[in-house]
C-alpha cells in the first residue's frame, strides 16, 4: 500500500524531471534545476549510508573531491578522455569510501566518532590537495574549454541536465535497490539495533563497508559532474566542509532513508537558497541568516523530512476526522 | 548439541564466570538458573560470541567455536535473544523477523512471506504490520523469540523471555517454547519464573558467584540445600530444614 504510493511518486518524480526542459528554457532556470540535480545526487550518495545505514558522515566531501580531482587531473595533466576519467573517478572515490571505511568500522566507530573521524579526513584531503603539486595546489585545476559531447562538453545547457538526470537516476536506483534487497534490509537493521543485527548473523563490518563504499562512489560520479561542469575545481570547493554538509542537508530536510527525499530536499533547499538571495537584497550574509532560520523551523515541524509529509498530512486529517 | 569446558571472565577484580562448564543435550530443553548478578548474562553473551572468554572452551555440535563472531555463530545456528529486548524499532513486525529469515534467504519478497509463517508460529500474525515500536511487553518478547526462530537455528539461547509477562501469557509462552523444542531446536534458557523451568526443563543448572553450584533435574535442584542457600543466604537452607522439623521436636 504504501510501496504503491512511493513507486507512483518515483515515476511522477521522473517524468517531470524529464519533461523539465522543454517547458523552462531561461539559462537561469535551466542552471537551478541542474544544481537540484547535482545535490540531490550528493544528498542520495550521503543517504546510503547515512540514512540507510545510519552512518552519519561529515565528511562526504572526501569523496566528492576524490571524483571531481581524480577526473580533472587525468584529463587535464594526462590527457585522458573525461569518460574514462568520470569511471576512474567514480572506482578511486569508491576506493577511498572503502579505504575510510575499513579503517574507521574496524575499530567499531560510530555515532560522533565516526563523524568526525570522516570530518578529520575530508580536511586531511585538502591540506593535501592544496599542498601538492599536480593538482594545482591552492590556485585549483582548470579543465580546457573543447565543447564536445565525446569531450564531456555540450554546446547546449539541457545536454547537461540530462546527464545530471542520468546520475541521478543511478543514485535513486541504487536506493531502490536497497528496499528490495537483502543488503539493504541488513544495512537498515544495523542502524535500528547493531547488537540485534549480529544476532541474527549479520556481519555488521561487511554491510558498512559496502555501504559506504557504495555511497562514496555515487558522492564521487557527484564529483566528476560538478568539475565536468564547471571545469574547475580549487582544494576549498572539492574537499571543503561546505561540500560535506550540503550532501548530508537535503537527505535529512527531504527525508532520511527514503528514495526520493534527497530529491525533495535538493529541491526544497536549492529554492530557499535563491528566495531568501532575493529577499534579503544586498544586506551581505542575511541570506544565510534567513537559510538557517527556515531550515531550524522546518526541522522543527518536519522531523521525518518533506518525505513524511503525506504521511503526517494524513494523521493529522485522519485524527481530525476522528474529533467529529 | 552445546558443550561448555571451564569457562571464564573476568571485569577488573570481578570473576563475573568463574570455571563454569556445562552441556546441552541434543533435543532438550536446558534451563541455567541463580540469583540475580549470578553470571547469567556474562555466561550468555560468552556462549553467543557478543564477549570474549578469558580462558575455557565452548563447542556447538563437536565443533570448537570458542572466540567466534556472533553473526558466524548465528550462521551455525547458535542464535540468541536478549533479556532487554532488542528489536528494530523503526520497522514493521514483518520486517523485523524478515531480518532473521536473510541469513538463509537472499530474496526479499521470500524472507517477507517467510516471516508471516514464522510469526503464525508464535502467534503475531495479527501484528504483522505493526511497528515494533509499538508492541506491548509480551509482544515484543514474542518478537525476538519470531527473529530468533526465523534464523532457523539450531540451538535457540533465550534470555528470560518470560519476565515481565502475566501469569496467562507465561501460560502461552510455555507451550510456544515446547512447541519449538518439538519442532528440532535444541533450547538453553535463563529463566527467573520458576514454573516455567519447573515445566519446561529437563535438566537444569544453578549459576551462583560464577560457578555452577548444582545441576539436575529441576526437582533435584530446587530440593539441593546449595541452591537454597545461594537464593536466600547462608544457613538458610538448615533454618527451613529445622522449621520444618519443629513439630516433631515440640513432641519430643
Amino acid at each position: 500500500m504504501r510501496r504503491a504510493g512511493e513507486t507512483r511518486a518515483l515515476i511522477a518524480a521522473g517524468i517531470l524531471l524529464a519533461g523539465l526542459p522543454l517547458l523552462v528554457s531561461s539559462e537561469r532556470w535551466l542552471g537551478f534545476s541542474f544544481l537540484a540535480l547535482l545535490y540531490a545526487l550528493l544528498g542520495q550518495s550521503w543517504n546510503v549510508l547515512g540514512g540507510f545505514g545510519g552512518q552519519y558522515s561529515f565528511g562526504h566531501a572526501a569523496f566528492f573531491g576524490t571524483g571531481g580531482y581524480a577526473t580533472a587531473v587525468l584529463q587535464a595533466r594526462w590527457g585522458l578522455d573525461p569518460w574514462s576519467g568520470a569511471a576512474l573517478g567514480v572506482i578511486m572515490g569508491a576506493l577511498a569510501g572503502a579505504g575510510i571505511g575499513a579503517v574507521s568500522f574496524r575499530y567499531g566507530l560510530r555515532g560522533s566518532y565516526f563523524a568526525l573521524v570522516t570530518l578529520a579526513f575530508a580536511e586531511v584531503f585538502r591540506v593535501v590537495a592544496n599542498s601538492v603539486a599536480f593538482t594545482g595546489g591552492g590556485v585549483g585545476i582548470l579543465i580546457p574549454l573543447r565543447t564536445d559531447a565525446t569531450n564531456f562538453q555540450f554546446a547546449d545547457r539541457r545536454a547537461f541536465y540530462y546527464v545530471a538526470l542520468a546520475f541521478l537516476a543511478i543514485a535513486v536506483a541504487a536506493a531502490e535497490w536497497l528496499t528490495r534487497s537483502r543488503f539493504g534490509a541488513r544495512l537498515v537493521a544495523l542502524r535500528e539495533n547493531e547488537a540485534a543485527a549480529q544476532a541474527l548473523g549479520i556481519d555488521v563490518f561487511r554491510v558498512k563497508l559496502g555501504a559506504i563504499t557504495l555511497s562514496a562512489a555515487l558522492a564521487a560520479l557527484a564529483g566528476v559532474l560538478y568539475a565536468q561542469y564547471f571545469l574547475y575545481l580549487d582544494p576549498a570547493i572539492a574537499y571543503g566542509p561546505a561540500m560535506s554538509i550540503a550532501a548530508l542537508l537535503s537527505p535529512i530536510v527531504g527525508g532520511l532513508g527514503t528514495v526520493l527525499g534527497p530529491l525533495w530536499g535538493a529541491v526544497a533547499l536549492r529554492a530557499l537558497g535563491e528566495a531568501t538571495t532575493e529577499l534579503s537584497g544586498d544586506a551581505p550574509g542575511l541570506n544565510l541568516v534567513l537559510y538557517g532560520i527556515l531550515l531550524v523551523v522546518m526541522l522543527r515541524f518536519l522531523p521525518e523530512g518533506i518525505a513524511g509529509l503525506p504521511r503526517r498530512l494524513h494523521q493529522a486529517l485522519s485524527a481530525e476526522r476522528h474529533h467529529a | 548439541m552445546l558443550e561448555v569446558e571451564r569457562l571464564s571472565k573476568r571485569f577488573g577484580g570481578l570473576a563475573a564466570v568463574n570455571g563454569a562448564s556445562m552441556t546441552v543435550a541434543t533435543g532438550s530443553i536446558t534451563a541455567l538458573i541463580g540469583p540475580n548478578g549470578a553470571g547469567k548474562t556474562t555466561l550468555f553473551a560468552l556462549i553467543s560470541g557478543f564477549l570474549a572468554a578469558d580462558s575455557g572452551v565452548i563447542r556447538l555440535a563437536g565443533e570448537e567455536i570458542t572466540g567466534e563472531a556472533p553473526h558466524r555463530l548465528a550462521a551455525k545456528g547458535l542464535v540468541r535473544t536478549f533479556q532487554l529486548v532488542q528489536p528494530f524499532a523503526g520497522l514493521s513486525v514483518r520486517e523485523n523477523i524478515a531480518v532473521g529469515c536473510h541469513l538463509h534467504q537472499r530474496s526479499r519478497r521470500a524472507a517477507l512471506a517467510e516471516a508471516a509463517s514464522v510469526a503464525a508460529r508464535v502467534g503475531m500474525a495479527e501484528l504483522l504490520d505493526r511497528p515494533a515500536a509499538a508492541l506491548t511487553a509480551a509482544g515484543s518478547k514474542r518478537l525476538e523469540l519470531a527473529r530468533a526462530l526465523a534464523a532457523l537455528p539450531r540451538l535457540l539461547l533465550l534470555d528470560e523471555v518470560m519476565a515481565g509477562l502475566n501469569p496467562s501469557e507465561i501460560l502461552a509462552m510455555i507451550a510456544t517454547i515446547r512447541a519449538i523444542r518439538d519442532g528440532g531446536v535444541t533450547v538453553l534458557l535463563t529463566e527467573h519464573v520458576m514454573q516455567a523451568v519447573m515445566s519446561l526443563a529437563e535438566k537444569v543448572y544453578v549459576l551462583n558467584d560464577g560457578r555452577i553450584i548444582a545441576a539436575g533435574t529441576p526437582a533435584e535442584v530446587v530440593a539441593d540445600p546449595k541452591v537454597v542457600e545461594a537464593y536466600l543466604g547462608h544457613g538458610a537452607a538448615e533454618r527451613l530444614a529445622a522449621r520444618q522439623g519443629m513439630p516433631g521436636a515440640a513432641h519430643a
